[in-house]
């Protein structure tokens, strides 16, 4: 069985991103670039469920700028077998993202598609959730753990929820986005990151699929939040109850 | 045009995350519907129609909205869209699971995890685990929208008067099917909803060590336990305990910070709180930099000292 990986590639979760001055946006300039950290768990997922014998074909896809080659370069190290970018300057938001792997899976015919919960730029939380819909495909979000029967036609998926967890039985065709705990990427290593320079990486626009990708949301601004300032330091825990019940009267 | 909020509940009880989305569509000046989706769920209707602001109550009960699920929840969503103009839920993990299907299937944005409302179109929300806020507005005719709890005050809970209706239910997709639950038990308040929050990190060292002194503060002081990421890895605590940006985003009276560091995916989650007091060794830690009163001292030492004085 295939399954498609859609990944994105986003500032790497190490930098500490700046607004820019004149409120347009976040700073990208020369920032260091990386894939999505939830969308490396779904790789690694794809890869494991490969070489567990249950996966036959891990096809990693991204849409966005022609630098995407590069996160989809990592992913075919980290074992993806090939790679698709739908390329395109313009902004993409998470329902055009939807709907060119709409589009996509329209192509490929996976039986699965797994993917990130939420991108760490945007924090939209959006994507999955909408190709699951578009396709009219179950979903299981924030997965922490993924058994996929494929001779019954269906995938258990166990989600973190508020307060605890839910394993819910999904029909295959399905969409399943990843949690932190589902596992933990392997490192690329030289030999496969060399390898994947000659795997498949095929490159398609919009427009070839067909999918009108305007943004219908606009940014009016983008501002830093209201800084925190740091305040006092106690000497020992009797001044602190002393502040707690006087000054900031939080405590009785 | 009416607004539309998704009840988030048990089939028993109306969660109070529903209160702070209810405040969320009064910003937005229209009358508000709460829509109670579920299974024998007549005692969560009663309970909706008592919260301040609703106007009206539409229930469609029926099993196949017993457990929530978001392909069933959606196109029931979706049927009844027809004549609103906003559509909320709290940004709760089933809202954040089941609003963006509603979106794609009315083919409109969803906007996540709203903080503000500027006006009906335009509304804030922090990007980048919260290191910047966005304003957005929305060029579509249904704004579908998550609300962050912690941006709104919640509604009364009492005092309001709507009218129940029963709505007819879409039909059961048949996708998914709940095989269980595992929902931690705990007799302390919830941590999204918690006055006060004790929250431990990996200086505590143990699991063990995480119960001994944690649990013995939280009880005098009527807390929920939280934790930081570093602790939850580290294998301390269960992951709903995690606060943070890929936690729970939390904002009590009081955050007490034990033993954590600060690493900015934990400030992203507990940065709003009002008072928030850091107990750690390390002078340096970025945790003080946000705390209101900063005591550096051995946890193990004052800890037991702090719950035997309270």
């Amino acid at each position: 069985m295939k399954v498609l990986v859609p990944i994105k590639r986003v500032v790497d979760f190490n930098v500490k991103v700046r607004v820019k001055a004149d409120g347009s946006g976040i700073d990208l300039a020369n920032v260091k670039m990386a894939m999505n950290p939830f969308d490396e768990i779904a790789v690694e997922e794809a890869v494991r469920q490969k070489e567990a014998g249950v996966v036959t074909e891990v096809v990693a896809v991204s849409c966005g700028v022609a630098a995407c080659q590069e996160t989809l370069r990592t992913a075919l190290a980290l074992g993806a077998d090939r790679g698709v970018l739908v390329e395109t300057d313009a902004e993409l938001q998470p329902l055009a993202v939807a709907k060119l792997l709409k589009a996509i899976v329209g192509k490929e015919a996976p039986q699965l598609v797994i993917l990130g919960k939420q991108a760490i730029d945007d924090d939209a939380n959006q994507t999955g959730q909408m190709l699951a819909a578009l396709l009219g495909w179950s979903q299981a979000t924030f997965a922490s753990k993924v058994v996929i029967d494929a001779a019954a036609g269906h995938v258990t998926v166990t989600r973190e929820i508020d307060g605890g967890l839910e394993t819910l039985e999904l029909k295959l065709p399905a969409v399943v986005t990843t949690d932190l705990r589902l596992n933990e990427p392997r490192y690329a290593t030289l030999p496969n990151i060399m390898k994947a320079k000659k795997k498949p990486l095929e490159t398609l626009k919009p427009e070839d699929l067909g999918v009108d990708v305007s943004p219908r949301l606009t940014t009016l601004k983008v501002v830093e939040p209201p800084k925190r300032t740091a305040g006092v330091r106690v000497a020992d825990v009797a001044q602190l109850i002393d502040k707690l019940k006087n000054e900031a009267k939080v405590i009785p | 045009m009416s607004i539309l909020v998704i009840a988030e509940h048990d089939n028993a009880h109306l969660k109070t995350a529903t209160l702070n989305a209810v405040a969320a569509a009064v910003k937005l000046g229209s009358e508000i519907h709460l829509l109670v989706a579920g299974s024998g769920c007549d005692a969560v209707a009663e309970q909706a129609a008592a919260v301040a602001g609703v106007a009206k109550v539409k229930v469609a009960d029926a099993a196949h909205y017993a457990d929530q699920t978001a392909e069933n929840l959606a196109a029931l969503i979706h049927a009844h869209a027809g004549g609103y103009s906003h559509i909320l839920a709290a940004a709760t993990s089933n809202g954040k699971n089941t609003l963006p299907r509603v979106a794609a299937l009315l083919d409109v944005a969803q906007i996540s995890d709203i903080i503000a409302v500027e006006d009906a179109d335009t509304f804030v929300r922090p990007i980048y685990a919260g290191n910047a806020l966005a304003t957005v507005k929305s060029a579509d005719a249904v704004k579908v929208i998550t609300v962050r709890t912690t941006g709104f005050d919640p509604v009364s809970a009492v005092g309001g008067s709507a009218t129940i209706e029963t709505l007819a239910s879409a039909s059961d997709q048949g996708q998914a099917r709940l095989i269980g639950r595992e929902i931690t038990k705990s007799a302390r308040p919830e941590l999204g909803a918690a006055k006060v929050i004790i929250s431990g990190g990996r200086a505590l060292g143990s699991g063990e060590a995480y119960r001994q002194l944690l649990e013995p503060l939280a009880d005098k002081l009527g807390a929920a336990l939280g934790a930081s990421r570093a602790a939850v890895d580290a294998g301390f605590v269960p992951n709903d305990y995690q606060v943070g940006q890929t936690g729970k985003i939390v904002a009590p009276q009081l955050y007490i910070a034990i033993g954590i560091s600060g690493a900015i995916q934990h400030l992203a989650g507990m940065k709003d709180s009002k008072v928030i007091v850091a107990i750690n060794k390390d002078p340096d830690a970025p945790i003080f930099q946000v705390a209101d009163y900063g005591l550096v001292a051995d946890l193990f030492q004052v800890i037991p000292e702090l719950t035997a004085a309270l």
